[in-house]
């Protein structure tokens, strides 16, 4: 089991979503139960040690692959704030917006964040602090029109206030 | 602008878009299968709307765990049946009238040109075969397109994929894709349009096209497209159940980049694990020993490609240590493969032949790998763990190589067997 000092879960390029939920575990409606299973085909340790507030950083084209919604649905349920990475794929990203997931698209400087590093994120703000390195970094803010639909708490209540 | 700025204009009912904006615009058509849509549906009714945008325009397709593998399965195809029942869907395909949604829809006629559809599943995006938006979006979205019939989207930058000459023998549209996605990698199109041209097109079969775009995703791609020409008419005479409005690019339509590939170059190839973009030629893996062969899919599971798995197994036997498993991806499939005597080539090769189910694709049931198994298949994702245990392996190729493989237990160029 690793041990982790700070609140950092640092993967690599492609994380895909086949990785982030197999698809054998689709059938399982109950979320809790489905976050069980988050990352275990290249992580066993993240689904049982990650707390709450923990945050995953990675490289390019985090979550590519699938459409499924259950990838950032596993990791919101799993108490991950955030995922921030130097690229997303296109669907991850916007599941994660319409589910309310902040995914901070923040390039090369991804580099900066390891393993085990403690984070402060403020999500709006576009700002990332790596508490334990004394490195602040600064992203674009997101469009209007998402940060709309992240203010209304997602997708749904966006268009539900549209009624 | 180009094909897709176009139909997303139109669909917008703005006169241009650029690449970058945000829009919202008209869906023709919503789909989603058992895997999505129980939480679909949690999701549109959250939104409070007494019925969908159309009822004309959703398709509900049972196919990932279909036939239901297991009692959880069972109770998600569940959802999808009896929300086609209250909401009076008019495209609801149950088990046995069914197919893979991404061959069943263009053959079923809901595809035409010039439409924009939403799908919650990443293999939406074939459709562009037939000069259709097309592109896979998540539940929460399609929950979303099902109140009203709208979807917002980023207007996507272009890749010009230009396409010359015409595919030797043994190479279809499965190594044309796979040598795209090879030379500019899995995320080479993220976020952007692929929009195929050039005389290469049309010498391209319906079948090869709808391959080609299948893996737009796995490129990164928003959608792939092809134009509308006459392969694509005689593909949907007396089968459209909707107007044609097939789009071109403007003359002057901004391309970020322009890939060119000259079809009679092109031999068969192979992803090899863990990402379809480590593309090699089939005949350097030669030393590749496998345990399973799958041959279906939305990627290759057409009558075209059951064609040339059978070419290759007709009057050869399926390699002892492989098991080699064979799905038509619609029922209509399947009774065309027994008329012509595919499925009878198939069995007495040796092979297993389902009804119609994604299931091995996406590690769901038929055909999972145990620790340490090696598959070659024509389905279009090699991700670790995708197709059973995380340490077994998934080398993509088409159905000919796909074949070949099957009858000699290892990695194999057709043209090496076929003239033995």
């Amino acid at each position: 089991m690793r041990k982790k000092a700070g609140n950092v879960w640092r993967y690599g390029h492609h994380v895909d979503t086949d990785v982030i939920i197999p698809a054998r575990y689709l059938n399982i409606a109950d979320h809790h139960e489905l976050a069980e299973h988050a990352m275990e085909d290249i992580d066993a340790d993240f689904a049982k040690q990650a707390r709450t507030g923990d945050y995953i950083v990675a490289g390019k084209n985090f979550g590519c692959g699938s459409s499924r919604e259950h990838a950032p649905l596993v990791l919101k349920v799993r108490g991950v704030p955030a995922v921030i990475a130097d690229s997303f794929a296109r669907i991850f990203y916007r599941n994660a917006i319409n589910i309310g997931l902040p995914a901070m698209e923040i390039g090369e400087e991804v580099e900066k964040i390891e393993d085990g590093d403690t984070l402060e994120v403020d999500a709006a703000k576009g700002e990332i602090k790596i508490t334990n390195k004394n490195i602040t970094i600064a992203t674009k803010p997101l469009p209007g029109f998402i940060q709309e639909i992240t203010k209304a708490g997602g997708l749904i209540n966006y268009v539900k206030g549209k009624n | 602008m180009t094909v897709t700025q176009k139909i997303l204009a139109r669909r917008a009912e703005v006169d241009k878009v650029e690449a970058g904006d945000i829009i919202t615009a008209a869906v023709d058509l919503a789909l989603t299968n058992d895997i999505m849509g129980a939480q679909t549906f949690a999701e549109f009714e959250k939104i409070g709307r007494p019925a969908v945008f159309d009822k004309n325009k959703v398709v509900l397709v049972p196919d990932h765990f279909c036939p239901a593998n297991d009692m959880k399965s069972a109770e998600l195809a569940k959802k999808l049946r009896e929300f086609a029942r209250k909401y009076q869907i008019a495209h609801y395909f149950e088990i046995g009238r069914m197919g893979i949604e991404h061959a069943l829809l263009p053959d079923s006629g809901l595809i035409a040109p010039g439409d924009l559809i939403v799908g919650a599943d990443s293999h939406t995006c074939t459709y562009g075969a037939l000069n259709a938006f097309a592109t896979g979006v998540g539940l929460t979205d399609l929950g979303a397109a099902l109140a009203t019939g709208r979807a917002w989207l980023k207007v996507p930058a272009a890749i010009g994929v230009e396409l010359c000459g015409s595919l030797p023998r043994y190479v279809r549209g499965k190594d044309v894709v796979l040598a795209l996605i090879g030379r500019i990698g899995v995320d080479g199109a993220r976020y952007k349009s692929l929009e195929y041209s050039g005389s290469g097109v049309a010498r391209l079969t319906m079948a090869d096209r709808f391959t080609i775009a299948n893996m737009a995703i796995e490129a990164g791609a928003k959608n792939g497209i092809f134009p509308c020409d006459s392969v694509t008419e005689a593909y949907l005479e007396g089968r459209a159940q909707r107007a044609c409005r097939p789009e071109t690019a403007d003359a002057d339509a901004f391309y970020e980049k322009r890939v060119a590939i000259n079809l009679s170059l092109l031999e068969p190839v192979v992803a090899c694990p863990h990402l379809p973009e480590n593309v090699k030629p089939a005949k350097e893996l030669s030393g590749v020993a496998i345990d399973q062969a799958v041959i279906g899919s939305c990627t290759n599971g057409r009558l075209d490609d059951l064609a040339q798995a059978a070419e290759i197994l007709k009057g050869r036997k399926i390699n002892k240590k492989v098991r080699a498993i064979v799905i038509p991806a619609t029922q209509e499939i399947y009774s065309q493969a027994m008329a012509l005597g595919y499925l009878r080539t198939f069995v007495d090769a040796g092979a297993a032949v389902s009804t119609p189910t994604c299931g091995p694709c996406f590690g769901g049931h038929m055909g999972i790998l145990a620790a340490g198994e090696r598959a070659v298949s024509t389905t279009n994702r090699n991700f670790k763990g995708r197709m059973g245990a995380a340490d077994s392996e998934i080398y993509l190729a088409g159905p000919y190589v796909a074949a070949a493989s099957a009858v000699t237990g290892r990695i194999t160029d057709p043209a090496e067997i076929a003239g033995a």
